[in-house]
């Protein structure tokens, strides 16, 4: 804020200058005091809103930080923001047996990769369907889905663990425990939330060019993989690390169906990791907490222009 | 979009999908065959050859695994599963089935189906102690209230191993030689050697346990009960050191005519009592009950039971005020970081933008959990390092924790709002504001009566689904306070930040008090009624709906 000041105060003291020139002393005055006003209340208060938000926003990310390089470990010992910095949490975060965080991670970018994969190919199927063919059951389909997504899948989540416990003790690598089930239960939601944003996105996609395709003698699923698949890349893009980012965080369903340290994903792990001993194990969680945030952050910030797009473009349609 | 193009009938190019049977092909005209015989065509059917192959193994594997575990309904629901799916994929047209059947198919199973069946469940007393048939309740109850009888003999023992699974070898006192695990009656072998005292100690194919295996292995042979035969009303085999067996009998002796459990030291009868349990006249029950309907109970409990009705309420009011507060405030400051920063000369403008969208980028079920330390009344930084060693129960608090939920989920959605009411606002068109101020409309105006009725019409939508979402919030309020400070007027775990949807996980999965699915499943679907209730009337104001019927 005081940075930007003196460079908007600069063009108004010469044009000061142009103007009055026999009252050096009101000239000094105003030249301290009007500038900043008119600056402030046209530009200046941006900027207070915007540091003191941008210190709200980014504050607890900086203390998640300092606490996963302090070794101290504990949650007192984390509060003097960056007083000591050593990669002891980490060397700690990695070598405990009890709490296999490298296999943590690794299930987490199986489990949210194969679902988000999937939950594209499946959704990009359903609504190239509904974007470019006429069927009856459309109009309701359609309807159904929009409804659909107002219920997330972890409402039934009693439900879902009495089906897993059915299922495990006919087809026990399918059931309760098995990173498989837990994709399978995933998928289940791949349709509602994600087939209308995609839906939507593929009605700006000329029908033009599958017609003129359609004449070359193109077959349907080589409109589908050949063209409207390539022209849709973003809408892929965003609805893949939504749902990856979605699927990476969830706990309610992921806690119940996995239950063996082994298989269990981040949000599970990093829970248990606190949920007894908060303050013990205070370091080492937010080593592992920078670790997770980390590829996700990444990701997030490096396609940020395709999801705000994605965002806008799919839902504020007015 | 006209709608006889592409539509889905029976015209060659929409029945020239590469995958179709050759056999049809020579009805076809000779465009189609061409187009069918290119190299396209022939990796298509190949792929979808190998890939309906695959399905076909799998569903073949799930078949003959459901038939021997008998489950008939089951085996039926897939039978007719694998066969609607072949006759999908195999039949010529129903283009747009072929592309859906897979989504549809999960969606189906694992959204549609366990929603009526949480329905199902909210009707029965499911959960622990209940969960069931009653014939298995009657086994379970014979087999864990067992107790030694009083003169039994000793039987000679020794623990034997086969496969990671131990096994016990026993010596009656008349010396007749027999084997039997947990899962395996007692039966008798031969050919067992024996020692000088008579004891049966080893059995071809199976290793004979020394005495520091046993040492290390005693929990697990402590556990192994033997039945003695496949009747529990038999009693079982039992062994305390790895030498010696007593035998045990069910303390509870079940009458099959009066469907009655019998007390064999106190006389005592438990009845069926209708309840899915047994209980004896004084009012007590056995532990192990079944699962059975019990209608409107679990329902008429949570509105009438007194260490729930109280707590459920504010639950509920909670839940709407959190979902309601948690919009709006997100919605207020999102929109109003929109308006501060949307001018275009604004220095920093993106280093602002990227840093303030960085909480909507961090993993939400971390934010709680972080928060959680930063806000700690005793060791956390607010209290300790920013108010110098103050006390004050951020989480501890009723109300504050309350706050505090609703500051730390402000923090995760601000930047949210923010994204989209920055483009919701540039794509007002420019004219509408010149055209006010032309006719001396102020800055505050302009906004109130032009910008923000056209803003809300397009992220009303959101508003309404963001409402939705936060209705179900579980990750803040479980990684933040875990629902709590608890209520005083209840011993159930529930506190004054649960809303409703982390009360039936903590109903359902909780430690403490036993899991009661039916209770979980009936709030749920209240959860679903509320739920759908909101959504369908603010649909109705809304142009949502649209779109689809272009």
């Amino acid at each position: 804020m005081n940075g930007s000041a003196p460079h908007t105060a600069a063009p108004a003291d010469q044009t000061e200058h142009g103007v009055t020139t026999t009252d050096v002393e009101y000239l000094k005055s105003l030249q301290r005091r009007r500038p900043f006003g008119v600056w402030f209340k046209d530009k200046g208060w941006r900027h207070l809103v915007g540091v003191i938000v941008t210190i709200f926003a980014v504050f607890p990310l900086l203390y998640v930080l300092s606490a996963a390089l302090n070794s101290t470990g504990t949650l007192v010992g984390s509060n003097a923001l960056f007083s000591k910095i050593d990669f002891g949490n980490f060397t700690a975060l990695f070598n405990m047996p009890s709490r296999p965080f490298a296999q943590w991670f690794l299930n987490t970018m199986v489990v949210g990769g194969v679902t988000s994969a999937a939950t594209v190919f499946l959704g990009a199927m359903a609504a190239y369907a509904f974007s470019r063919m006429r069927f009856t059951g459309r109009r309701v389909g359609l309807l159904s889905l929009l409804l659909l997504q107002m219920f997330p899948q972890l409402l039934a989540v009693v439900a879902i663990f009495l089906l897993l416990s059915g299922i495990s003790e006919v087809i026990p690598a399918l059931g309760l425990g098995s990173q498989l089930g837990l994709i399978m239960v995933y998928l289940g939601g791949a349709l509602g939330v994600n087939t209308y944003l995609m839906y939507g996105f593929f009605n700006t996609v000329p029908q033009s060019l599958d017609e003129a395709a359609k004449i070359d003698g193109a077959s349907h699923t080589q409109i589908f993989f050949g063209i409207i698949m390539r022209l849709v890349t973003p809408i892929l893009a965003v609805v893949g690390l939504l749902s990856f980012i979605a699927i990476s965080g969830e706990f309610v369903i992921a806690s119940v169906v996995l239950t063996d340290p082994d298989s269990q994903t981040l949000a599970v792990g990093l829970y248990s990791f606190v949920a007894q001993q908060r303050s013990e194990n205070w370091g080492v969680f937010a080593a592992g907490a920078v670790i997770s945030a980390i590829p996700v952050m990444a990701l997030f910030l490096f396609l940020q222009r395709y999801i705000v797009s994605g965002l806008t473009a799919g839902s504020v349609k007015g | 979009m006209p709608d006889t193009e592409l539509r889905e009938d029976t015209d060659p190019a929409a029945s020239s999908a590469p995958a179709d049977a050759p056999a049809t092909s020579s009805r076809k005209t000779g465009a189609a065959r061409r187009r069918r015989t290119g190299p396209e065509g022939i990796k298509g059917t190949i792929a979808k050859i190998v890939l309906l192959g695959l399905v076909d193994a799998v569903a073949v594997y799930v078949l003959i695994m459901l038939f021997l575990s008998q489950s008939w309904l089951a085996l039926g629901v897939s039978a007719a599963v694998a066969l609607v799916i072949n006759w999908i994929y195999l039949r010529k047209g129903g283009l747009p089935a072929k592309y859906l059947a897979p989504g549809v198919l999960f969606l189906l199973v694992f959204q549609v189906f366990v929603v009526l069946f949480s329905g199902y469940i909210a009707f029965t007393n499911y959960g622990d102690g209940h969960n069931s048939t009653k014939d298995d309740a009657i086994n379970a109850i014979q087999l864990t209230a067992q107790k030694r009888v009083p003169d039994s003999p000793a039987y000679k023992t020794a623990v034997l191993a086969k496969d990671n699974s131990f096994y016990l070898l026993f010596t009656d006192p008349q010396g007749k030689v027999s084997l039997g695990s947990t899962d395996k009656p007692l039966e008798e072998v031969s050919g067992a050697q024996k020692n000088s005292t008579g004891k049966a100690t080893s059995l071809d194919g199976y290793r004979t346990l020394n005495f520091q295996e046993i040492v290390a292995n005693q929990q697990s042979i402590l556990d192994i009960t033997v039945p003695v035969s496949a009747n529990p009303a038999d009693g079982t085999l039992r062994t305390a050191d790895g030498s010696n067996a007593y035998q045990f009998k069910p303390a509870l002796k079940y009458d099959q005519a009066a469907d009655t459990f019998t007390d064999t030291t106190t006389g005592a009868v438990y009845r069926d009592n209708g309840k899915g349990a047994f209980a004896a006249d004084n009012g007590e029950t056995l532990s192990t009950g079944w699962k059975i309907d019990v209608g409107m109970e679990n329902f008429a409990r949570a509105f009438t039971d007194p260490s729930l009705r109280g707590p459920l309420l504010g639950v509920i009011l909670w839940t709407f005020t959190f979902a309601i507060a948690s919009v709006a405030l997100t919605f207020a400051l999102g929109l109003f970081l929109a308006i501060t920063f949307n001018r275009e000369d604004l220095k920093g403008k993106k280093a602002y933008r990227i840093l303030m969208i960085l909480p909507y980028a961090f993993p939400a079920f971390l934010t709680g959990l972080v928060w959680s330390g930063i806000l700690n009344p005793e060791f956390g930084w607010l209290n300790q390092t920013l108010l110098g060693g103050a006390s004050i129960g951020w989480l501890t608090d009723p109300i504050l924790a309350k706050i505090s939920v609703l500051v730390v989920n402000l923090w995760l959605g601000f930047p949210y709002m923010f994204l989209v009411c920055t483009g919701a606002l540039q794509s007002l068109p420019s004219e509408l504001d010149e055209a006010a101020r032309m006719d001396g409309a102020g800055p505050w105006r302009v906004f109130r009566s032009i910008k923000l009725p056209l803003l809300l019409v397009s992220i009303a939508p959101l508003l309404i689904s963001s409402f939705a979402f936060n209705f179900n919030n579980f990750n803040v309020i479980f990684m933040l306070t875990g629902g709590g400070p608890r209520f005083a007027d209840t011993d159930r775990d529930i506190g004054a930040t649960d809303i409703l949807i982390t009360l039936v996980y903590k109903v359902a999965f909780g430690q403490g008090t036993g899991r009661d699915y039916g209770l979980a499943s009936a709030l749920a679907i209240i959860i679903f009624i509320i739920v759908a209730t909101v959504s369908a009337i603010s649909f109705k104001q809304t142009k949502a709906l649209e779109d689809v019927n272009s």
